[in-house]
Parts: C-alpha cells; structure tokens; sequence
C-alpha cells in the first residue's frame, strides 16, 4: 500500500505507549499526512497489554485498520498477541534486549518469525535510553527509532519531543532529544526505508484531535459558561480539557460528588442562564435519568454528552459500543421533549459541541449528544478551517433580556436576546395572576424565559406539574395544556432543527450501509471500495436521532437499494428506531457487540455474506484474542 | 413580627400544610427574615428538595426552584457558581438532606459555597406517610420499623461540624421570631450555613410535639454560649432529650467561600459574560496541532 501506512504499537500499561502512539501520530500529521488513531486499552493503571494503532496516509482516513505494516513491540508479549494480524512482509521493531525466545511465557521463536517472512528490527532501545538519558526514557527511544525506520525527519520527531516534555524543564527536555536523536539515527541506520515507506505529504498543517476535544473546544465556541461532571471514562477528557483552559475562557468546571450532583449542578446553572452542561458514559447517564426528566419538565436548557462503552455494569469497560440509542430516547420516568444527537466523526463532534446549546437554549429542553469510546478517544487530523471557532452561531431562542420583561393585562411583553428565532411564536396566553407567567402556553411550546436576577420577572419553576406561573397544580386542565405545550416543541424541533439523514455515495446504489456515530467512518470506506468495483453503495448516516425525522428518512430509505444496517450492538437500535418510526425494515443488519470498533475490512466481509443472503451476521472481531493474561500471571 | 412587612414575599398561594404543621413557622421565619435583610424577591432564589416542607417557595414571591428528591443544594451549587449574586437558600426535608441527599450534603458542607440550608426536620418520612427518617430516634415504632428503629439516628448539627462547616445552627418551627433572626445571621454569613430546623409534624410524629420540645428546649444566647468557641459547640451539638440547644451553635468567618475562590469569577458572575465577544481562539486550535 504506497498511499498508507499502519502503525501497531503495543506494550504494558504504563509503558508509555500512548506518549509514542500520540507522538508518532503528531509528527506524522506535521509530516502533512492525514492520521487516524485507534486506541485500544484495558480496565487497568499498570501492567496488561495495550495497544494504539495509527493510520497514515494521502486521504483523509476515518476508520481503523487491521492489519499493521509495522509493529512496535515494547514486550515480546505484544508480538505474540499481534503475530497473526501481521501480513507477510510486516516488520516488527523491539529492543533488542527483549527475550524473544522466552518460550515459557510466549510462542514466540524467531525462526518462525523470520519463516513468516517478517522483517525483524532489533534496535538497542533500552541501552540508548540508558546511554544518553535514562532507562524511564524507552518510550522517547522507540518514539525516535520508529522515526528512523519510517522515515519521518528527526527534526519532527525533536518537535513533538520537545513539546511533550517542556513543562518538565530544560534538562528533561535536553536528556529527551538526545535519546530520541540517538534512537533515530541508530534505527535508520540499520533497518531504514523498510517494506512500506513513508508516504509523501502534502505539507499542511492539520489539527490532531479526538472526538472528546473536539466537542469541548466546540462547547467552548458554542459559550460553555459551565460543566460539571464526575470522572468517568471515556468522557473525563471533556471536563479535564475544559478545566485546564477555565480560567482564560469564562468557564466553571466542577468536579462533582457524584453524577447526580453534576448533573443537578448543570440544571442550577442552566436555570440562572449559564450554558451549562455534564458528560458522561452510560453508567453514570443511567444516574443521571431522574435529573434529565427535572429538565424536561422545568424546561430548562442543559447539555448532556453520553460517551458510550460497555460496562459498568453491562459490558466491557474500556470497549466501545453503541447501545445507548433508545435508551437515551426514553431515559427517565413520564414524558417530555428531548432531543438527542450522535456525532459522526471529529468534525461533526466539534459541530456539536456548540449546537447542542443552540438547540438546547431555543427549545428550552435537554439535548442528549450520544459519542462513543471509539470517536471520543481516536485522535483525527483534520482541517484546521473545518474549526472556525470565532464564526460559531449562538441564538439563546426565547431569552428574555433583563427589565424587558412586564406583565400587562393578561399578555407578557418581552423582547429576546440572540436572533430569538425560537420566541417568534411564543406569544402568551392567559395565566393566573401573580409571579412571570414562565411557562406561558404559546403555539411554538417554547416560552419567553426570564432568568432569576431579573427584576421584572420573579418566577417560580417546579418538578411537578405546573400553572404557566410556575406553581404546583393538579388541575386536570393545566395538567393537560403544560404537556401539549411541552410536547409541541418537539415538533417544531422538527420542523426547524432536526436533519434528514445524510447520504454519501451514489444517488442511486445497488445497496446502501445505514449507521450513526462513529461506525460511519467504517462504512464509508467500505462503500467507496464497492463503488470503486463497479457495485454502488452508499452510507446513511442518522445523525440527529430524536425527535426522529420519519419522512425524510421514508424518503432516504426508498431509493437505498438494499439496506443494510450496521451498528455496535445487539439488537440492532437504528433498526428498530427507523421501524418504529417509519413502518420500514433494513434488509440486513451487522451487529457487533464485542467492544472493538469495526474495520472497514470486516464490515465488507459481512456485506458479501450480507449480500449471499445472510440477513443478520454478528461479528466477532479479529482483533487478537488475549487468552494468555492470566497465564502470564501464573507462570511468572 | 407582622405579616405586613414581610408582604413583598406574599403569594396568591395558599399552602397544602395540615393545619398546625411546623411549616408555617418557617415560611413565616423564611419572609420575614428575607424582608428585614432586605434582599428583594428577584434578588433570591429558593430551591428545594421534594416533600411537605420543599413546597415552601411554591407559597412565596420568590424566585423558587422544586428539584427533586435530594437534590436541591447540587441544584443550587450549579445556581450560585453560575450567578453568584444571587442570594440562595435551599429548603428541604430530613429525608432530602440527611437520606437520600447525604452525599450532597458531606460535599457542600467541605465546599463551603454560600448557600443557606434550612432543613425542615421532623424526623419522620411525612408525606409518604409515616416511615422512619434519617433523624428518627432509635427504636421508635414507625410503618417501616415495626419492631423500632435499628440505626442510630443522625445527629445533622454534629455531623455538619465535624465537616467544617462555617455556619451551624439549630432552630424551632414553634418559635419563628427566633428562627427569623438565625436565618438572617445564616443568610448573612459568606459561605454555608445550615439550620437544623425542629419542625413538629402534627399527624405522623406524635413524641416530638410542640409540647415535647417547648419542654426542653432553651435559647443558646441566653446561655451566654459563644458560637466561635469550637469546644462550647461541640458540647452543644450532641446536647439532646433532657435539653436542647436552639441557636446559632457555631460560626467561624472570613474561611473563603468555594466561589471567591475560582478564578473564572473574579470578574463577577457567569450569567453576565457575553457569548458573543469571544476570548482569542487562535491559542485553542494551536494546542492541537
């Protein structure tokens, strides 16, 4: 493959196989390759085996790929695990002190190795580390030498070096470079230009970034005053990156006690008018269900981001999944407007980030974003141009600016900030005398909203059923109005907001892949190979998810071809949504619930069976099974 | 106290109280203490918690907030870092605050965010109709105890002091001109104030009447009792049965509130930074490339 090269670097936890992966990845990107990352961890701090896979090339990549063109072995435990997924002509670089023929613990035997026709790239990593920094340097050793073999200049690999240790000090800094020059020189020396070089880039400079960056630098854009959250993964890197740029950009962050409270923190805030907002994964979204309906129901504007994985309690932890769709759609008791948005790919996450305030503040309801381990954590390049944080819309729908607000005669006045869009329908009715009429009924469902401080307008706000003024009443009358009130702006969030699916492909395809989030990366690929072989196929991509879009998607669905949908769970969701909504159902679907994202590669195997007839196909990933673990532990 | 100067906080409302509830007291207490700091109604937001007494702001012209079970002072933190201007008081239950809120209420005491916490404490689940709360005595007989309460009860004042909190007191529903004037002192001190209000329910509590706490309870100023010497506190937070202590128990001042401490707040609340004229985003994209 001239245009690409995939880079598989494995070791133990807390070997440093991130810093080289996301290191390798940056000097790649300022190579002016595009780059796509793929993480893959287990639920642990130290020991166990991780890995990080890195695709380079001259087109934009948004997916993984198996197998690897070169592995990065940091223990000879990694080469056993990732033995089979190495074509034949693959190198392998490790330090050459590693026991590779420790038979014991591995199967490995470098005849064998060589009698797979597999290039072994011995390179002193250890020693070199020792030599001109310290054995705590391995990792800038094999960040260097893995430059060496590939080509990358050692003034990049100096670059991310110097950057990734400049908060350290001078000497950290110095002892670094000299370890990563020495690895380099001595790595190309001896295994330099190997089977799959470098491709040549176009010199641009691109943004590295994952999915969880990206939102939160579109959050920022998009007027973040606040975000509470607790520590879970695969979300945490949302609120770490928020905290560390807080103070310079007019936001809060809280470490909350639990997701309860950051979630209730959220409310607080949204309700006295910050943007405001929690992430989170599924667990801790479960904890947050009761909340969610708290902000349903006092229509207030919050944020909600469910970075999806398995478990707790369900699955596996560090894995990515796609199982929280209807889930998300129905979360927490009774019935209130939502709407809830999946973000695609990187560019799509940074989008959503701000618009999900947008739609937040206009409806005045939760937006749920749903992203998943896979987008969150796979680092991209892209277009810095793709990111135009200073040209991001913000429209506060229906706020009302403070002292505008007057109750006259029966009929609230009021004048919205923003473009106020929302508020152009949102002309009040009678209410009962007293405090602001908040939840004055009007044709859109959206009301004019006050925030508390505002001298013209004291409001009451209330989980329970309400009068337009905000107190509690279980007058069947009002009870019935507030909910077709509430339940109109889903409507108009239909009518206003929500977006068709989109198609990539060809306008009339032979069969058509139907996906949302992240798998959408996968599937585009494998369209654009079954079109390049004469077969057109196109990808759906369901990107805003509820209020469901119906119609359009009827309409998508009729000129599909055959439909085959391809989603990262077990019961098929989308499925299900678009048949509940629609009275449609996808041809075929292919599951996968193993926690590995797919592979373009295994996706168009299960299309061919797709296509023999096989209706529905679960994959089981081929991604290396890791049965020695405990063996490991035993034998040691 | 007249209701006349505390009228500003009136509302078309009428309350859902039993007649004779301990409520009463403390919505009084709640008006009049709010009206002689003359914080004006816009100026305040009231949030509460679920349950008989957590339908307070609903009975007041005031910025209010019912949350949910438990989780009003997580509301109110998210309220008072996002406009810290406003003057926030939590209402809520033994069960809010004590039970099912209790985690919130280990962290907001160690946070030390300028909330008052008025908790309307009874010692019995009220309004799911007589089951055991938090607070109730050991041993005592309810729906969900009927051979008596196992636990131990919590001791909330004792409790919050062993935290830190800055601001502890205890007060009575059957004597709101004292409560009024312990809300005031509460609502005035920077950083978190609980009140431990003794709120006698007249239909589901009938040991820990009016008439059961009249008999013990005295005031702590005519004690002569110091609320900043920690150890006279301390003896007077697990002071119980034979006499019981009403009154601020112990306040320490000048600790920073958790707000005045972020930097993003120095130049005064969230809710007023315009979202439009943006910080340089340039640095932002640089970062990552």
């Amino acid at each position: 493959m001239d245009d690409e090269i995939s880079v598989r670097i494995g070791g133990d936890a807390g070997q440093g196989v991130e810093s080289i992966a996301g290191g390798f990845a940056k000097a790649l990107a300022r190579a002016g390759l595009h780059v796509f990352t793929a993480p893959d961890y287990r639920s642990r701090i130290r020991g166990g085996h991780n890995f990080h896979q890195i695709r380079a090339g001259v087109r934009p990549i948004f997916a993984q790929r198996t197998p690897a063109d070169l592995l990065v072995a940091m223990t000879p435990e990694t080469i056993d695990v990732h033995l089979a997924q190495l074509p034949p002509g693959a190198a392998v670089l490790y330090d050459e002190a590693l026991r590779l023929e420790d038979r014991i613990r591995y199967r490995l035997d470098a005849e064998q190795l060589r009698a797979r026709d597999l290039r072994l790239m011995p390179v002193p990593l250890a020693r070199i580390a020792a030599d001109h920094g310290s054995r705590v340097m391995m990792s800038t050793a094999a960040l260097g030498a893995l430059g060496g073999v590939t080509g990358v200049p050692l003034d990049m690999i100096s670059e991310v070096t110097r950057d990734t240790f400049a908060r350290k000090g001078a000497d950290v800094v110095g002892a670094n470079l000299a370890v990563a020059a020495a690895a380099h020189r001595v790595a190309e020396q001896r295994h330099g230009g190997f089977g799959s070089p470098l491709p040549h880039g176009d010199g641009r400079r691109r943004m590295l970034l994952h999915g969880n960056h990206a939102f939160a630098l579109g959050a920022l854009a998009g007027g973040c005053r606040f975000m509470a959250a607790y520590p879970m993964t695969p979300a945490t890197s949302i609120v770490e990156y928020l905290a560390s740029v807080a103070a310079e950009h007019d936001v809060v962050t809280k470490h909350a006690e639990d997701e309860i409270a950051a979630v209730c923190m959220a409310i607080g805030a949204a309700h006295v008018g910050a943007r405001a907002m929690t992430a989170t994964s599924g667990g801790g979204f479960s904890l947050m269900t009761e909340a969610l309906g708290l902000a349903g129901i006092t229509e207030t504007p919050l944020v909600v981001v469910n970075v999806q994985r398995g478990g707790p309690s369900t699955g596996l932890s560090t894995r990515t999944e796609q199982a929280d769709l209807l889930f998300a759609l129905h979360a927490s008791n009774g019935e209130f407007p939502r709407i809830v948005i999946a973000p695609g790919s990187v560019e799509e996450c940074f989008e959503a980030g701000w618009r999900a305030f947008n739609l937040a503040e206009r409806y005045q309801c939760p937006v749920i974003v749903l992203s998943d381990l896979f987008l969150a954590s796979s680092l991209q390049t892209v277009e810095p141009g793709a990111f135009d944080l200073d040209a991001v819309p913000i429209d506060r729908g229906a706020l009302v600016a403070s002292g505008t607000a007057s109750i006259l005669g029966g009929e609230t006045s009021h004048r919205t900030v923003g473009d106020g869009s929302a508020g152009k329908t949102a002309t009040a009715h009678a209410w009962e005398p007293g405090t602001y009429p908040r939840y004055a009924v009007t044709d859109s469902g959206v009301s004019p909203r006050p925030l508390p401080g505002d001298p013209a307008a004291v409001f009451g706000a209330a989980s329970t059923e309400h009068t337009q003024d905000g107190h509690i009443t279980e007058e069947v009358h009002t009870r019935v109005a507030m909910m077709r009130k509430r339940m109109r702006k889903e409507q108009a969030a239909l009518r206003e907001d929500i977006r068709a699916p989109r198609r990539f492909g060809p306008e009339e395809p032979e069969l058509t892949l139907v996906c949302w989030g992240s798998t959408v990366g996968a599937a585009r690929e494998v369209a654009t190979q079954f079109t390049a072989t004469g077969r057109p196929a196109a990808v759906l991509q369901f990107h805003d998810l509820w209020p469901f879009p119906a119609a359009a998607a009827a309409a998508a669905l009729d000129v599909a071809g055959l439909t085959i949908g391809v989603e990262q769970n077990f019961t098929g969701q989308l499925a299900k949504l678009i048949r509940m909504s629609t009275g449609r159902q996808l041809d075929r679907q292919i599951l996968a619930y193993d926690g590995r994202p797919f592979s373009p590669q295994e996706i168009l195997t299960a299309v061919e069976q797709a296509l023999a007839g096989a209706e529905e196909i679960h994959l089981v990933s081929g991604e290396p099974p890791l049965p020695r673990e405990t063996e490991v532990g035993v034998n040691v | 106290m007249s209701s006349a100067t505390a009228s500003s906080f009136d509302t078309w409302v009428k309350p859902t109280w039993c007649p004779g509830c301990g409520d009463f007291g403390i919505l009084a207490a709640v008006k009049h203490a709010l009206t002689d700091l003359a914080i004006a109604p816009h100026e305040t937001l009231v949030v509460s918690g679920i349950g008989c007494g957590s339908k307070l702001p609903d009975y007041m012209h005031v910025n209010g907030f019912q949350t949910l079970h438990g989780r009003p002072l997580a509301v109110a933190t998210g309220a008072k870092l996002a406009n810290h201007q406003l003057t926030v008081v939590v209402v809520d239950g033994d069960g809010d605050a004590y039970g099912i809120g209790g985690n919130h209420f280990i962290h907001t005491v160690r946070r030390n965010t300028d909330v008052t916490h008025l908790v309307e404490n009874n010692q019995i689940y009220a309004l799911t109709k007589g089951q055991y709360s938090p607070t109730t005595p050991q041993g005592r007989v309810t729906t969900t105890s009927p051979e008596g309460v196992i636990e131990r009860a919590v001791n909330p004042v004792a409790l919050a002091l062993t935290m830190g909190a800055t601001f502890v007191a205890r007060a009575f529903a059957g004597e709101p001109t004292h409560l009024a004037g312990v809300i005031k002192q509460a609502v005035s001190h920077r950083g978190y104030a609980l009140i431990d209000v003794l709120q006698p329910c007249v239909v589901f509590n009938r040991i820990n009447t009016y008439q059961w706490y009249s008999e013990r309870i005295y005031k702590l100023d005519d004690a002569g009792h110091d609320p900043q010497d920690r150890a006279a506190a301390e003896r007077a937070a697990v002071e119980w049965d034979d006499r019981i202590p009403i009154g601020v128990i112990y306040r320490e001042d000048g600790v920073p509130t958790y707000e005045e401490q972020l930097p993003a707040l120095r130049d005064g609340p969230l809710v007023g930074r315009s979202l439009t004229e943006r910080a340089a985003f340039d640095g932002l994209k640089n970062q990552f490339m």
